[in-house]
């Protein structure tokens, strides 16, 4: 990878707090490397399902973003306590939310969905008990 | 259409960030699932919704909205409203429910475009 650009943040399980800062962090600096908007757009959806994954559902994660002169590749890890069905946490409107986060408006079942949608090259793993990690590529050309 | 313009018309009550009131307004979302409003709402829109927890500001700072509208009389949080004044995010309140007040901001032109 022809890389330019590196660089990780922690996200905290549970804290609602701070919920969604790590994302606008990433598309401002998305933004000041003149990245195009359409593209900026697709990350930025998919940062923010992904963060707030694990301030719902993980103890503590990280999100690391490298982009070189193709893509921006986000790589997601978090100590949780994984996905049981893959398969059916992919699946839209499917959600293990609680019932106190979906009247925050949360558990949709369009999290991972979403990021797959924004996403060129989507992986996911899950290990039950260890944690999930996703890899997020999205092509900038 | 600006925000200051529909404030008067609607008789809107202004919680946070009165500076911003001159941006401009694209259209209009409403939804009080905040993963369908990442999704769908466009920059610039108005979000209407009944949601009044901290985390409506970030959704707002990351889709770049230019005002949330929350309804039914519903007032946000203290957090809210301190986070909001923070990000330079404009809260307004509304007593109406979401259906009118979209009806109303439909009437004034807001969405008929796109």
């Amino acid at each position: 990878m022809n890389e330019v650009f590196s660089q990780t943040y922690e996200i905290r399980g549970n804290d609602f707090q701070n919920a969604g800062k790590v994302s606008t962090d990433i598309k401002t600096l998305l933004k000041q490397l003149g990245i195009r908007p359409e593209i900026i757009r697709k990350v930025a959806i998919a940062c923010y399902e992904a963060e707030m994954n694990i301030v719902m559902y993980a103890k503590i994660g990280t999100m690391r973003m490298d982009i070189d002169t193709e893509k921006i590749k986000i790589t997601v890890s978090d100590q949780g306590p994984g996905i049981a069905d893959i398969e059916l946490a992919m699946t839209e409107g499917y959600s293990t939310a609680t019932q106190e986060m979906r009247e925050m408006g949360f558990g949709a079942g369009m999290g991972l969905p979403n990021i797959k949608k924004n996403s060129d090259e989507f992986k996911i793993e899950s290990t039950l008990g260890i944690g999930t990690k996703l890899e997020i590529t999205i092509f900038i050309n | 259409m600006k925000l200051e313009e529909i404030i008067r018309i609607l008789n809107l009550k202004i919680i946070t960030s009165e500076k911003f009131l001159n941006r401009t307004i694209t259209g209009g979302y409403a939804s009080d699932l905040l993963s369908d409003v990442i999704a769908n709402a466009q920059s610039g829109n108005l979000w209407i919704t009944m949601q009044t927890h901290i985390n409506i500001v970030a959704v707002a700072v990351l889709k770049e909205l230019s005002a949330i509208i929350i309804v039914n009389g519903r007032n946000p949080a203290d957090d809210t409203i301190k986070k909001a004044e923070e990000q330079g995010v404009v809260i307004m309140c509304s007593d109406l429910p979401a259906f009118k007040l979209c009806g109303k901001l439909y009437e004034l032109g807001i969405g008929k475009d796109n």
